[in-house]
């Protein structure tokens, strides 16, 4: 899923410093799992942000709405009748896509209440990480289902570099070293082998290097 | 045709002793034509360091520049940290033309290591891929995405690194013969200090014929002071100091000195050991050095090339 985390308070505060009214839309898709962006959360800030304005002596009024998903067109039309004349902005407590899917079909300021990290999974209870680089073309059939594009912090594809020690990476003691992990795991199923195969450069257009991605599922696209 | 000083004097089974410059934070070239002229006896080639801990210096290029004209033989060190295979081959070809003819392939270090640790790294190719990219522009003269080479190719003699003090130990000699298979003619280690380690090393290195392929060359660093010591020790990514070398520089009475008999103890004995094609000598921010250890393990004079 992607994780995402709010931003500070004071933050969004600060974005929405002229509103008198706003409308604060949660997402019940990956932000409600990972627990930045769900009812809960949208509850929340909304609360904070009155409390916050009340204290300055300058009220704002909040109407609070989650969607099922906010990218989806479909479930972002059950907005329509909260976006009145009368509300300023609009704070999103989605992931980036969300945030525009609201600023694509409102003409209202949108504005984001997270930062949007990764595309991640659950490690404990509180704790998300990062497990895939979207790059396009998934590699992880050469690695041992350990992707080193986003878990190497130089995404080298024939590693490891020379600042793997104690199985860590030298950017944090704390981050195992993808290629440490390849390597027991490859080992472990009797394929360290296949590591002594070169592997070329990658072809970074099918990665954002190509400028924004489009998936296209004819056998599932309505002609209009 | 073979146009590098290096590969010359490696062909001919001579011991190599290479030096390092690392240029400046700022524009003024006259440390390094300094260094070059005064180093240049004293050593065959000289790697000039690529932006190295990811601070901004002057270009290693550049450098190689200064330290042709000062006389010595550069070895561009060359990271894919900070350039994508355009700007990568691009600078091959620069370097080329103004007389470069040795290239240092590396990752380079982290940016979060160095003085902008918020930029954004490159690493659109690895190390690896570099060393193949440098090898097809030679021999196939064609570029990385195939297209051919119309007019003259960059022929340069290939170095990769090579860390034996890094993890996973078994796999540091495979991914040397990797580097190998991918195109590397000359191997610089990371500088040595556990001296046990870079035996089993080299013994796993013979194993596979690894030294009959490519000439693997020894990093050594002369350290200044027990704190010098203490410091690659604790903070440096890759580095094993036995806590040995610590105690001895701190009961000399004289560090310095002691460093750089320890140095010339290192450079005694990896000559003795088989298939070390010669010594990499980096003295960080210790360059003068230089020209005593190379007198003092006796590889003084220098062979003469044609």
């Amino acid at each position: 899923m992607i994780i995402a985390e709010g931003k500070p308070l004071v933050e969004v505060a600060g974005l929405i410093k002229d509103a008198k009214k706003v409308l604060v839309v949660g997402c019940g898709g990956c932000v409600t799992v990972c627990l930045a962006g769900g009812e809960k959360e949208t509850g929340i800030l909304a609360a904070e942000l009155r409390l916050l304005r009340k204290k300055e002596g300058n009220p704002l009024e909040t109407v609070e709405v989650t969607l099922t998903r906010q990218c989806d067109p479909e479930y972002v039309e059950m907005l329509n009748k909260y976006v009145t004349d009368d509300v300023d902005v609009i704070v999103s407590l989605a992931c980036g896509v969300g945030v525009q899917f609201l600023a694509e079909r409102y003409n209202k300021w949108v504005v984001p209440a997270l930062n949007t990290k990764f595309a991640g999974g659950t490690v404990a209870h509180g704790v998300w990480e990062e497990r895939c680089g979207l790059c396009g073309e998934c590699i992880l059939y050469k690695t041992g289902g350990i992707c080193p594009i986003i878990r190497c912090s130089k995404s080298i594809l024939n590693g490891p570099c020379g600042g793997s020690q104690g199985g860590k990476c030298e950017v944090n003691p704390e981050t195992p070293c993808a290629w440490q992990l390849i390597y027991d795991r490859m080992q472990a199923l009797g394929k360290l082998e296949l590591l002594m195969e070169i592997q070329p450069p990658k072809d970074w257009s099918k990665s954002r290097d190509g400028g924004p991605r489009k998936v296209v599922r004819e056998d599932v696209t309505i002609d209009g | 045709m073979v146009e590098s000083k290096i590969a010359k004097i490696l062909s001919k089974g001579q011991f190599l002793v290479s030096g390092e410059i690392g240029p400046p934070k700022h524009a003024d070239p006259s440390e390094i034509k300094k260094h070059a002229t005064l180093l240049k006896d004293y050593v065959d080639a000289m790697n000039l360091t690529d932006n190295q801990t990811a601070i901004v210096r002057l270009s290693s290029i550049a450098a190689g520049v200064h330290v042709l004209q000062a006389g010595g033989e550069p070895i561009i060190q060359m990271t894919v940290r900070d350039r994508n295979r355009i700007a990568i081959q691009s600078d091959l070809l620069g370097a080329y033309s103004l007389g470069m003819r040795n290239i240092l392939c590396l990752s380079g270090d982290h940016q979060s290591f160095g003085n902008h640790p918020t930029a954004k790294n490159v690493h659109d190719v690895d190390s690896l891929q570099l060393i193949r990219i440098v090898k097809d522009l030679r021999d196939e003269k064609k570029f990385a995405c195939g297209e051919e080479i119309k007019g003259q190719e960059p022929r340069f003699f290939i170095g990769a690194a090579a860390n034996p003090f890094a993890d996973p130990f078994e796999f540091r000699v495979m991914r040397l013969e990797k580097k190998i298979n991918a195109g590397a003619d000359f191997i610089q280690t990371q500088c040595i200090f556990d001296m046990e380690r870079f035996e089993r090393f080299m013994a796993l290195v013979r194993e596979r014929g690894l030294h009959k392929r490519a000439k693997i060359i020894a990093g050594v660093t002369p350290l200044k002071s027990a704190r010098a010591a203490k410091y690659m020790q604790q903070s440096v990514a890759g580095m094993i100091v036995p806590d040995e070398i610590i105690n001895r520089l701190e009961k000399a009475s004289d560090p310095k000195a002691e460093g750089v008999a320890i140095c010339v103890e290192q450079i005694k004995h990896l000559r003795t050991i088989e298939g070390v094609a010669g010594v990499h000598i980096m003295a960080v921010m210790w360059e003068d050095i230089i020209p005593t250890i190379v007198k003092e393990a006796g590889l003084y004079p220098r062979p003469k090339v044609e």
